[in-house]
């Protein structure tokens, strides 16, 4: 188990590096974006953009910037500064986190919490009426894209242009620490949007898992040993249906907390996503770098959480 | 003596997007306490789902069962789903064909045995459980039972992990154990240990086995009587030395003229049926062995056979609509080595069936 650790932590390291020389040098090789004139202003003479071109070390060969770049990030975790307002980017990143993070989690929490039992009872009262209903409306779901959601979400429920006013404070984000209260009313819209095409998703993958794994042999000698049909469901049949969808959790929740770009623009939450939207209309290059390798990074490290959590879930995989 | 299980015009039918599968159409049979049962078919005979019907485990939307099945004074086929999980595992178990897919992956073996034990023994603490699963274990031949409890069904090797099954099955010592092909997954060596092993514990524990196989050498092995199944009924029932040594059906010639014996002479040439086994949605008319059957009629497509006991011994029932004294004219004849189209003329005639 412990070799298997080290191994992927190994392969994350080395992924981690292929995404940043990726995300460096399609940057570096990018026509539209020389840094230098976009840090200049308009119309720079060709001293000044020499200059700037020193300043920022951009007339050094690639593997040298490269080297300087790395090196920045793996000992001081700098990412360097934002061309459009010379903020550090890792400050940013990190003052953005919380927002992020807390668009994540709750969508997390209620995918889970809607896309599992429906599942659940569309696999065991499969081609019902509730299942096919669900699995319809799972599809609607799964097909509206989550910008159109989101404005349909604004235009029904905003505190000043919507149509209803349910939720405290929707439209506009207040951070946990401020005013928990308006924290969740801000966030509850969004979490909706958010989950709603996840929620979709989970509840077919694991009514498809169920109904699968309650075909099984194994199945039938838990009937056959006598156990009542509902620990048969849970104990026997969710364990082995559950596997694959923790694992994909995992990599949903890392995919996340690199910034939900679309819903974090859509209803304006100050988050990495809306960070990362931020940098590329303005062809701000370290933001970009910056946003992108922390996406990345917490993709990988998701990765390697899943792939140890898998391990454990299926005694299978620790000794092949 | 009543017998431990007496199942009565069972009849199972499946509902399909094809058409009505009749599995099972109209079995009966008996099996007495500390008696071997064997039930002998080609894949699709109806075998398994007898036995499956019998634990109620072919239960479902689509399913339509009907007839008895007296075990102990109780209905299994008629009985409510929550009073026959308390037969489930408890009088009657069942061990199944692919001990792989059987066992749980995600469990322990011991957990597997640990929890079928509590299921009907509901006061049973976890050290009690844990020491007789380690028992059973023990008992099946499982060396360093106690240590092999926390493995997982993937570190046993094929023969072990059916040994497993049978502990498990074996846990709260049934009266019946119904044994689904319980060799057929396994290499050839191993197999033989099974069946001994299976045989061992039934003198030990006294319980009655159903033996369902498509393998004679299994059934020649451990059965007293055997009931031989063709499209969902059974064609021949009787004593296991009758059904070998004097067999009334063609279908049981069949197989028996299929598998190869160490006392028959090398050159002797194995004799396969020709065809395949029936649609169970669209069954042949009259007799379903006629298009496979060398000594067809044409009477026989369109009247149906019913299993008789025949004149001789009333113990040996038989659905065949030739005549008996045809039938063991044409069983000399292909015991002393006959083909079947030789046999077919020279008691039945030159003619060429229609």
């Amino acid at each position: 188990m412990g070799r298997y650790i080290i191994r992927r932590t190994l392969w994350v390291v080395l992924l981690l590096l292929i995404v940043s020389a990726v995300t460096f040098l399609i940057f570096y090789l990018l026509p539209t974006g020389d840094p230098a004139a976009l840090r200049a202003g308009k119309s720079p003479s060709p001293g000044q953009l020499a200059a700037i071109r020193h300043t920022l070390g951009l007339d050094k060969p690639v593997y040298e910037q490269y080297w300087i770049f790395m090196k920045k990030i793996v000992l001081h975790f700098d990412f360097g500064y934002s061309y459009q307002n010379s903020q550090p980017v890792r400050d940013e990143i990190f003052q953005r986190l919380p927002a992020t993070a807390s668009l994540t989690i709750g969508a997390v929490v209620v995918w889970l919490l809607i896309g599992l039992p429906i599942g659940v009872i569309s696999a065991i009262r499969s081609r019902s009426f509730f299942d096919r209903l669900s699995m319809g409306g799972a599809l609607l779901a799964i097909s509206a894209p989550v910008y159109w959601l989101g404005l349909v979400g604004l235009y029904l429920f905003s505190n000043d242009i919507g149509i209803v006013h349910v939720f405290d404070g929707a439209g506009s984000y207040t951070p946990l620490s401020e005013n928990p209260g308006r924290w969740f009313g801000s966030l509850l819209l969004p979490w909706l949007v958010l989950a709603a095409s996840f929620a979709a998703f989970y509840a077919r993958l694991l009514r498809s898992n169920l109904i699968e794994v309650m075909s099984q042999d194994y199945i039938r000698t838990a009937r056959a040993k006598g156990l009542p049909e509902r620990r048969v469901i849970w104990r026997h049949g969710m364990r082995s249906a559950i596997t694959p969808i923790v694992t994909i959790l995992g990599l949903d929740i890392g995919i996340l907390l690199g910034g939900a770009i679309l819903t974090e623009t859509v209803f304006n939450i100050p988050g990495i996503g809306r960070y990362a939207y931020e940098a590329i209309i303005n062809t701000d290059l370290p933001v970009i770098q910056g946003t992108v390798l922390f996406g990345a990074f917490f993709i990988v490290v998701a990765n390697l959480i899943v792939d140890i959590a898998y391990a454990f879930l299926d005694p299978r995989v620790r000794y092949s | 003596m009543t017998p431990l299980l007496e199942v009565d015009d069972l009849r199972v039918e499946f509902a399909t997007e094809d058409g009505v599968v009749h599995a099972v159409d109209g079995v009966s049979l008996a099996v007495e306490e500390g008696r071997t049962l064997g039930i002998v078919g080609e894949s699709g005979s109806g075998k398994s789902v007898t036995g499956l019907s019998v634990m109620g485990l072919t239960r479902g939307r689509n399913a339509t069962i009907s007839g008895q099945a007296r075990f102990d004074g109780m209905d299994l086929v008629g009985m409510a789903d929550h009073e026959l999980r308390s037969v489930r595992g408890n009088d009657v178990a069942m061990v199944f064909q692919d001990p792989l897919s059987s066992l749980h992956p995600y469990y322990t073996v011991g957990g597997q045995l640990v929890e079928a034990y509590r299921t009907h023994h509901p006061g049973a603490g976890r050290g009690e459980s844990r020491d007789r699963a380690a028992e059973m274990l023990g008992l099946v031949g499982i060396p360093d039972a106690q240590d092999r409890l926390d493995s997982h069904p993937h570190e046993f090797s094929g023969g072990m992990r059916q040994r497993a099954m049978i502990a498990m099955a074996l846990i709260n010592e049934p009266r019946l154990l119904i044994a689904d092909e319980p060799t057929t997954a396994l290499d050839v060596t191993v197999q033989a240990q099974i069946l001994e092993l299976i045989q061992r514990l039934q003198s030990e524990l006294g319980m009655a086995v159903i033996m369902i196989t498509h393998d004679l050498g299994v059934v020649a092995e451990l059965a007293d009587d055997v009931a031989v199944m063709y499209a969902g009924r059974i064609v021949e029932h009787g004593p296991k030395t009758t059904i070998f040594d004097a067999p009334e059906h063609p279908y049981t010639w069949g197989l028996l003229g299929s598998i190869p014996r160490l006392t028959a002479p090398r050159d002797e040439e194995l004799v396969p049926i020709p065809g395949r086994p029936p649609s169970l949605i669209n069954r042949p008319s009259g007799c379903s062995f006629h298009p496979r059957c060398p000594y067809v009629r044409p009477a026989h497509t369109e009247v149906e056979p019913s299993l008789e006991p025949i004149s001789a011994d009333p113990a040996h029932r038989v659905a065949c609509l030739l005549a008996e004294p045809a039938r063991r004219k044409l069983w000399g004849q292909l015991r002393q080595g006959a083909s079947p189209q030789d046999a077919r003329e020279a008691v039945l005639g030159a003619e060429v069936p229609s």
